[in-house]
């Protein structure tokens, strides 16, 4: 995955951003950095706060506290249709009374662009989405993936620096949603342009970000490259958010971390803070008569075949129930109501800290 | 079948006796010809009626005059009904209701009763030229009342509500991220009305148009209690015609003319609603 060119430096830093809606508190003194030209993905739940930071970056929404700097100058008193920024909308909000070509030469006619430059221009975007011969069409005759990606032309066609995606794939049927994806990364690729993504789906933002800030009450959780949040995470939020990992509570000891739920210690690099670890299910083996730590029994409440895996839920002798995908090259899973012996590598325990 | 015959008997059955009907026995007195009696026509063929309008300027001048007047009573409505929509399609769900109430409360009260409301504000001795005589403004009171203006305020005040509850309800539908979008691509607020929300809502603007423009096109009472003397509008003409002249015939052919004239506008909106 090509990253975002690292000479390139910030292009839009929130800082402090804060944000109340009555008495929830939406955004908490937000700090981020976008940089320019990358891939970013603003992850999290309903009521993270994801969607209003998008919208104070594209205008929409004022932030109660807090400096958003475009290139070093502070644009929070910038109406929206005086930044150089675009959104694409989760609706699309297409204009149904204007045929393609004319939804796309929207923002040119606004800025005034000349005729002459602007119908090569909107020739271009709409090629580039691959919808040329769609110019006169109605939004109301096109499909959904289709209305996408007019509406992504529609941004694009305006060159932006920025643009902000308010879950472009949301509103997709699964089969379409992978194919947008990668076009999505060309066409960012293509364009130079910064994309910031919102999205709740986490599989979305580790497939398609450079950078993903898991958001959380408001505030970033944990910000990093897709396979470092995945692989390391920081709080048991993160953890359970990202990919359902297993999450085991229980306290450090000199030995690693004693886990009271899971019946077993967890022995690896564990500092002294920890309050839980994390282990992912893929990271599960199945041991037959291994002992000490890094291992646990259990027995096989069900099992779910899932194509190249197989998810088992196995209840461990402390009480906690672990998620274990066993693989389909590890021969047979076990039967349901089976006693199992598990077994991890130290260096696959997560410690979390909150 | 049997339920949508049941359905739709009594919307036909309205039609016949309230509409085809009145409309059957109008051409009837409409092709009759004028008598001194009770009823003051005789039964005929005659195009006598008809004929009176195409030769005398005076009915096509009131039609005219009639027009011009629903047309500004209706534009009136308009200019007036869009930002009272927005406002109250914007309002928060709570308010909208009570924001719908307070403009439907004037209806509460007799229509009579608010055409003499407004008299007793624009006459003479009115509130307003009395306010302006108390302040100095003015030495002797301005003649307010029995002209255009005090005929298209009272009518703009008694339409209103028919021209902002289709746009009301058209607001109300319009996805607000449309605005948001024309905003994000460069548009300020004036830009974003004309080239978005306008064009949008614009067949609930036809409908409101309408709505105000046909009853307005037939308007009598108000005309007559607070318009000029010399505005001769097809309504009070209609008046004048079957209870002063007793010339029914001429009354009929004029009332159906007048009829079949609202159709044009009202095909027209026809169409536009069927384009997708």
């Amino acid at each position: 995955m090509a990253g975002p060119n690292p000479a390139s430096g910030p292009l839009l830093r929130a800082e402090a951003i804060t944000k109340r809606f009555g008495a929830t508190l939406a955004l908490d003194a937000l700090d981020l950095t976008i940089i320019e030209g990358e891939f970013f993905a603003l992850l999290g739940g309903s009521g993270s706060g994801k969607s209003t930071l998008l919208r104070i970056i594209a205008g929409f929404d004022t932030p109660d506290d807090g400096r958003l700097l475009l290139d070093g100058a502070d644009i929070v008193a910038t109406p929206p249709w005086a930044r150089p920024i675009n959104m694409m909308f989760q609706s699309y909000a297409l204009f149904p009374h204007m045929s393609v070509a004319d939804n796309v030469a929207y923002g040119l006619r606004r800025a005034g662009t000349p005729r002459a430059e602007a119908a090569p221009r909107i020739a271009a975007a709409l090629a580039m989405v691959g919808l040329t011969g769609f110019e006169r069409r109605r939004p109301h005759e096109l499909s959904g993936g289709q209305k996408q990606r007019v509406a992504l032309a529609r941004s694009l066609v305006m060159r932006p620096r920025l643009l902000l995606l308010d879950e472009p794939l949301g509103a997709l049927d699964a089969g379409l949603r992978e194919r947008t994806g990668f076009e999505l990364r060309a066409l960012q690729r293509e364009t130079g342009a910064a994309f910031v993504m919102v999205t709740h789906d986490q599989e979305e933002a580790l497939a398609l970000a450079d950078r993903v800030a898991v958001l959380e009450g408001g505030r970033i959780a944990q910000l990093g490259p897709p396979r470092a949040i995945y692989e390391r995470p920081a709080s048991r939020f993160v953890a359970r958010f990202l990919g359902a990992a297993n999450v085991l509570e229980g306290r450090a000891v000199a030995a690693g971390f004693d886990s009271t739920e899971a019946g077993a210690t967890f022995a690896g690099v564990i500092p002294a803070d920890t309050v839980a670890v994390a282990l992912r299910p893929e990271r599960i083996r199945l041991a037959a008569n291994a002992t000490g730590p890094n291992t646990a029994r259990g027995v096989v409440e069900d099992a779910a075949f899932r194509g190249d895996d197989t998810l088992l839920l196995v209840r461990l002798a402390g009480g906690a129930l672990l998620r274990v995908a066993h693989a389909e090259e590890d021969g047979a899973p076990p039967e349901r109501g089976g006693g199992v012996t598990l077994a991890w590598d130290a260096a696959d325990v997560v410690p979390l800290a909150s | 079948m049997k339920g949508r015959l049941a359905v739709l008997l009594p919307v036909w059955a309205w039609l016949l006796v309230f509409v085809a009907a009145p409309a059957a026995i109008l051409l009837a007195i409409a092709l009759a010809e004028a008598d001194s009696g009770v009823p003051p026509f005789r039964l005929a063929w005659s195009l006598t009626g008809f004929a009176t309008l195409a030769e005398d300027r005076y009915y096509l001048d009131a039609v005219l005059t009639a027009l011009r007047i629903a047309a500004m009573t209706a534009t009136g409505c308009l200019l007036i009904a869009y930002p009272m929509a927005m406002g109250i399609a914007r309002a928060a769900p709570g308010r909208r209701m009570l924001l719908l109430a307070l403009l439907m409360l004037p209806f509460w009260t007799g229509f009579l009763l608010r055409v003499g409301a407004w008299i007793g504000l624009l006459r003479d001795q009115g509130w307003i030229n009395g306010m302006l005589m108390a302040l100095g403004i003015t030495e002797a009171p301005l003649p307010l009342l029995y002209s255009e203006g005090a005929m298209l305020v009272g009518m703009v005040h008694s339409y209103l509500p028919f021209a902002v509850l289709p746009l009301f309800a058209a607001l109300l539908r319009l996805d607000p991220t449309l605005g948001e979008a024309a905003a994000d691509l460069g548009a300020g607020p004036a830009t974003a009305f004309v080239t978005v929300t306008l064009p949008v809502t614009a067949p609930a603007a036809a409908a409101g148009f309408l709505l105000v423009f046909i009853p307005a096109a037939g308007e009598f009472v108000i005309p007559e209690l607070m318009g000029p003397p010399e505005a001769q509008l097809v309504g009070r003409v209609l008046w004048q015609e079957f209870f002063q002249n007793h010339d029914w015939p001429v009354a009929a052919a004029l009332a159906l003319a007048l009829l079949l004239l609202l159709l044009v506008p009202i095909r027209l909106f026809q169409r536009l609603e069927a384009r997708p």
